[in-house]
């Protein structure tokens, strides 16, 4: 027998930088009694008709493939709920794939649109999966930093500041995880232009389209000249409380669309199947439950927000998705050290700016996708921490 | 403004600064709603969700499905109102089917129900016939899982 004498991890798996979500796991985990406000996914269960309807298919046997695409009710639905909420064109026979969850769809159309080196402009704080994704698709994810000054949103300069003859696409996602930032209409447009002027591709993941609080969410797709350079995507995670299912979809020209399936039919054949009947279902008749769903969560939004104000955190108030994300520099703590000593002494579990990028330094995430009493209390200990630690409020 | 009236129903507790911080209006006029709908009676009251299963209560449910003959010019407000004056009576409802008035009851026992029954419902002049069923477990009370296990299943930090 001989010991390796090669590392055996693939240099550019090795070289990805380790999850601060899974290293802020591992510390919440040995501690118990903790209220946790550092979770990404809805409280509430998929609702019932929904599972009821998989029931019934599973009963029915139906277990088996469906086409590489996704089953062709589905992509009709997603058409139809596009094209009437948004006025976006796609046609279910070749612009949509069903996909397991935005995940997959985002590394998908990554690795179908990136050559080895290509610049993707990514927005700094954004999703934790969206630099490592360009990373394992051969690009290079280049930080565009949003700021509490400028509510989070991406700003032209910036943008234009990091365009090199390299870059390839934007990746963008708005409402956005982890400030609950959205853009305007106009905003989106001028950052359209851009992509316009610079022939560039834009991903945009609107996962929390339905989670917006005031005013109307825009699909990217749908700002001038912009079907023809967008790659949509969304999912059933969030808006219908559905994370351990993996479903979501992507839209985009026939061309990507093609490419993707390429992908798609050798690395996951398709999307599971009770899963795609579930979000079948969702799209018809799921409505209701958005609302209703959507309805709590903003008036958890409203307490939540005066809530850190008034214990003397500052807080960007979110317009979208379900995350605050409160400024906590007047504690003189740097994130990392907040959220663990938070955790530790309150059992309050926080999410570090930080792990979504660093423009996220000074800031810390907190869900309130999770009860009002949960919420209450987790104001109570936050604000004896803050007390402990001498902030002037 | 249903608003109001949609957290109250279903957290009877909640103050109303809570519902004001929560829907974005001032406190006082939640204030001031919540106090007129209790004059209107569009708020009747407030309580709690109980599991007397759990509270180790003995206390039974029945459901007695009344068939009736109605009043001329007063259908069945009459006799309905005349039921629901009982205190052993839960609630009263007109229903379509094949019954007219749906009585819940509440008693200690079988016995002290089907006593009810006996003496107080079925010889009121207007009811026809009575078909009691006693409820042996409830499974959902006033839109409340019985059983709420609470458990949050999500993992403590995730993306
Ligand atoms: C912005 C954003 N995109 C994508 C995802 C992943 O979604 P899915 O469950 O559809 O893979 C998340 C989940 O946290 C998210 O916040």
């Amino acid at each position: 027998m001989t010991t390796p004498r090669r590392p055996r991890i693939a240099r550019n798996i090795a070289d990805l930088p380790p999850s601060g979500i899974r290293e802020f796991f591992d510390l919440v985990s040995t501690l118990e009694n903790v209220i946790s406000l550092g979770v990404g996914e809805p409280d509430f269960a998929t609702p019932w008709h929904i599972c009821d309807e998989v029931y019934d298919s599973l009963r029915r046997g139906r277990t088996q493939y469906t086409s590489n695409l996704g089953m062709i009710d589905l992509r009709r639905e997603i058409s139809r709920v596009l094209a009437t909420r948004y006025g976006a064109e796609y046609d279910p026979e070749n612009q949509i794939i069903v996909t397991v969850g935005v995940s997959e769809g985002l590394d998908v159309a990554l690795r179908a649109v990136l050559n080895p080196g290509d610049e993707v402009i990514v927005p700094d704080p954004s999703f934790v999966a969206y630099g490592p994704s360009v990373k394992l698709a051969g690009g290079v994810a280049v930080p565009a930093p949003m700021t509490e000054a400028d509510a989070f949103k991406l700003r032209p300069d910036v943008v234009r500041s990091r365009i090199t003859d390299r870059t390839r696409a934007l990746l963008i996602g708005f409402p956005n995880n982890p400030t609950g930032s959205v853009m305007t209409r106009e905003e989106l447009a001028e950052i359209a232009r851009i992509a316009e002027e610079f022939d560039l591709l834009v991903l945009s993941d609107e996962i929390y389209d339905r989670l917006t609080y005031e005013g109307e969410h825009t699909c990217f797709a749908t700002l001038p000249g912009m079907a023809e350079r967008t790659i949509l995507l969304n999912g059933f995670s969030k808006s219908y409380a559905m994370t351990g299912w993996r479903i979501g979809y992507a839209c985009a020209p026939r061309d990507i669309i093609a490419a993707m399936v390429a992908i798609h039919s050798y690395t996951m054949m398709s999307a599971p199947t009770p899963a795609q009947i579930a979000a079948t279902q969702a799209l018809r008749h799921g409505e209701p439950d958005v609302e209703r769903m959507r309805s709590q969560y903003d008036q958890r939004r409203r307490f939540l927000v005066q809530g850190l104000r008034d214990i003397g955190l500052g807080c960007f108030e979110p317009l979208g998705a379900f995350y605050v994300f409160p400024n906590i520099t007047s504690t003189g703590l740097d994130s990392q050290t907040f959220a663990r000593r938070l955790v530790q002494e309150e059992g309050v579990a926080v999410v570090p700016g930080p792990v979504f990028g660093a423009s996220g330094e000074g800031y810390v995430r907190a869900t309130y996708a999770t009860s009002m009493d949960n919420l209450k209390e987790a104001l109570t200990r936050l604000a004896r921490f803050l007390g402990k630690r001498g902030t002037p409020y | 403004m249903h608003s109001i009236l949609e957290i109250l129903a279903s957290e009877g507790r909640c103050t109303a600064e809570e519902i004001a911080l929560r829907l974005g209006i001032d406190a006082n006029a939640v204030e001031a709603r919540i106090r007129e709908y209790e004059r209107n009676h569009v708020i009747l009251g407030y309580h709690a969700v109980v599991n007397w299963h759990k509270a180790d209560d003995q206390r039974l449910f029945a459901f007695i499905e009344v068939k009736a003959s109605p009043e001329r010019g007063l259908g069945f407000d009459r006799l309905a109102e005349h039921i629901a004056g009982f205190p052993e009576v839960h609630s009263v409802h007109l229903v379509s089917g094949t019954h007219d008035l749906n009585v819940v009851i509440q008693g200690r026992d079988f016995r002290e129900v089907a006593l009810f029954v006996a003496e107080k419902l079925a010889p009121l002049e207007q009811v026809q016939s009575t078909a009691t069923s006693f409820v042996l477990k409830s499974y959902k009370v006033e839109g409340q899982l019985i059983n709420t296990e609470g458990e949050d299943h999500r993992l403590a930090v995730t993306p």
